[in-house]
């Protein structure tokens, strides 16, 4: 499994956060991220897919050290990244570099476009003065952005021309490794699949390495190489993007695929309908944590008593679910 | 088609520090008896504003209705009433219900007493009888254990149940139409397709009719009967909805089918739409989508292209289709 080609490697990682307490209360313990090991190759493109409250991002932002995780390793490129600290820290966020969902909410309003994109060159002392701001106008003729914009506020760039720029910014640092947190779910559908087109040529053109964090499955994809499924905190499933979504074998997996709308009213539509919320993250259940909505008709006490691990049921295929087969 | 509803060139502008914003220009339509009228349209193309301005919801000034503009509901113009007159025929003649519910919601007030207050506002009812029916309706809607939860505040309850409670609370009144501006863009895709489902059974139950105001061209094909596309605060395309994804007229329209990705097809190259959604402070001239129009004829860039009939029911703002007519 360790091969030369991983760039990548996530092991028993857990996040877990306190909620409240107080003199008479004891604090409950939210598990955002429980026990996930993922691997993920050089140039390869995994998506991690989950609804809201999941823990996909929570575990995006792990890895990156922007929240520090509770307990478990990652290795990224033979590094070990958790015994990163200070200065070396800061040297190796030149190879993992993260763009948000919220192209607004992630630029500073007040700086110009164009020195945002140059402020990392300058932090990293990967170029100055001059060379600097050619290397600005290098990147943003690879994002698809046009030079007469660097002197523009963010406010008056449109969605997509925002995201550009948070991946421009990105990619200045030169780094092997992207975290993508739902970078087009913001956008606009026309302008979505400019930006994904983007995405998968820049992947292509530098070699990069894509951890892709998305709810939309028609947009995951068309990205993914590889695609795990969050439920609370978990990893029910994960396999090659085309198996997962012509033959996926957690019910988790079956109900969202079959939830998500299909733009064609001649299909009809074969829905699993799921009963029910999210059950709370302070108070998991025992079993498996999608025992309360699961509607495989082989449900049984074993799924409210022990939790399923991941098995692989065809090479490269995991699934966590007693009655898988 | 007697239709229940009809919006006649409507026009709804605002004077702004910024000049005049012309979000809604022109706009036409009809809804029929228990049809689902779909309008889609991305960012800034004045479906929300539509919505908005059918039920008079715009504060003039700084809004602004055009001359022409018509509002025929029940034999009145609803641009024209005030006071008793309108307040009569919102929540009771035509409601709504929003993208953000728990933004809708009162956080002070159970949402049992929200609808007993609905109610009561619109009915000569007790105060018992009211808290019955609320109890009624929230079954209605399908919350379980609807009695207890009837006395639930809405931060005890998740994102999905608090649209059912704003749906309750629109069907308080059993109206005969009910507008529901991007319901479901808020919510996980699995709670998404149950009130998809709920929207299409009650309908069904109550004999309303449907304005739905969605982005989302998956949910759209789910739910409507017929389509109309929006693009720069114009209504550009309208017909039946397999007609519209079958054989779309209007470029814009066919632009938008080729962006979107299909979580149930291998994934094929996306065409996006280049360029980007324009802003209603500066309208492009002629068709406001000639800038991105792939199909643009020289007269497209100043002269506004007419209504010509594609098919029965189904219509275009275009000039491709003016020989054909």
């Amino acid at each position: 499994m360790n091969t030369a080609n991983t760039i990548l490697t996530i092991d028993h990682l857990v996040k877990t956060y306190k909620d409240g307490g107080g003199l008479f209360r004891k604090p409950r313990i939210i598990h955002a991220v429980n026990d996930v090991s993922l691997r993920l190759d050089r140039g390869e493109s995994l998506a991690l897919v989950g609804e809201s409250g999941s823990g996909k991002t929570t575990l995006g932002r792990c890895l990156l050290r922007l929240v520090e995780p509770t307990s478990g390793h990652v290795t990224f490129d033979g590094t070990d990244v958790l015994a990163l600290r200070g200065g070396t820290l800061r040297r190796f966020r030149r190879r993992m570099q993260i763009v948000f969902q919220d192209p607004s909410g992630s630029l500073n309003p007040r700086m110009r476009v164009g020195p945002a994109v140059r402020e990392p060159l300058e932090v990293h002392s990967i170029a100055k003065g001059d060379a600097a701001k050619r290397a600005v106008h290098a990147l943003f003729d690879e994002v698809g952005l046009h030079p007469g914009l660097y002197d523009r506020y963010p406010h008056e760039l449109s969605g997509g021309q925002k995201q550009r720029v948070g991946l421009a910014r990105a990619l200045s640092v030169q780094p092997d490794f992207l975290v993508l947190d739902e970078p087009v779910s913001a956008l606009d559908v026309s302008v979505q699949a400019q930006v994904l087109n983007l995405l998968e040529s820049l992947r292509k053109k530098r070699g990069l390495t894509y951890l892709f964090i998305a709810h939309d499955l028609a947009v995951v994809r068309q990205i993914a190489d590889r695609v795990a499924v969050m439920y609370l905190g978990r990893i029910v499933e994960q396999g090659p993007a085309e198996q997962i979504y012509s033959s996926p074998r957690h019910p988790y997996t079956e109900a969202l695929l079959s939830a998500a709308p299909i733009p064609d009213p001649t299909v009809e539509s074969r829905r699993i309908t799921l009963e029910g919320d999210l059950p709370s993250p302070t108070d998991l259940p025992p079993g498996c944590a999608f025992a309360s909505r699961c509607p495989h008709p082989r449900k049984d006490a074993t799924c409210r008593s022990t939790v399923p691990e991941l098995i692989e049921l065809k090479p490269d295929h995991h699934t966590a679910c007693h009655h898988a087969s | 088609m007697n239709p229940v509803l009809s919006v006649r060139d409507l026009s709804t502008h605002f004077h702004t520090r910024d000049g005049l914003v012309r979000a809604v220009d022109g706009v036409s339509f009809d809804v029929g008896e228990a049809e689902t009228l779909g309008i889609v349209g991305e960012s800034g193309s004045g479906k929300s504003v539509t919505a908005l301005s059918i039920l008079k919801l715009i504060d003039q000034p700084p809004g602004e209705f055009g001359p022409n503009s018509r509002v025929e509901f029940e034999g009145k113009n609803v641009l024209q009433l005030r006071g008793e007159e309108l307040r009569q025929i919102r929540g009771a003649g035509i409601a709504m219900i929003f993208q953000e519910p728990a933004a809708s919601l009162n956080p002070v007030l159970t949402v049992g007493y929200q609808i007993v207050e609905t109610l009561r506002a619109h009915n000569r009812m007790s105060r018992s009888d009211a808290w019955k029916r609320a109890v009624e309706l929230l079954d209605t809607v399908g919350i379980s254990d609807a009695g207890r939860r009837s006395k639930d505040y809405p931060h005890q309850l998740s994102g999905g149940m608090l649209q059912r409670v704003m749906i309750a609370i629109a069907l308080s009144c059993q109206p005969k139409v009910l507008i529901a501006d991007e319901p479901t863009t808020a919510l996980d895709v699995t709670i998404q397709a149950q009130i998809v489902d709920l929207l299409i059974a009650l309908k069904a139950q109550f004999g309303m009719s449907i304005i739905f105001i969605t982005h989302d061209l998956g949910v759209l094909a789910r739910i409507a009967d017929r389509v109309a596309v929006m693009y720069g605060g114009r209504i550009v395309e309208q017909g039946p909805v397999k007609d519209i994804y079958a054989t779309p007229a209007h470029p814009y329209t066919k632009g938008l089918l080729k962006a979107v990705p299909r979580v149930d097809r291998r994934p094929e190259p996306l065409v996006g739409i280049p360029g980007t959604v324009p802003s209603a402070a500066h309208w492009p001239t002629g068709c406001r989508f000639h800038p991105r129009c792939a199909e643009r004829l020289d007269r497209c860039t100043d002269e506004t292209p007419h209504r010509f009939t594609i098919d029965t029911n189904h219509s275009a703002h275009c000039w491709l289709h003016e020989s054909k007519t």
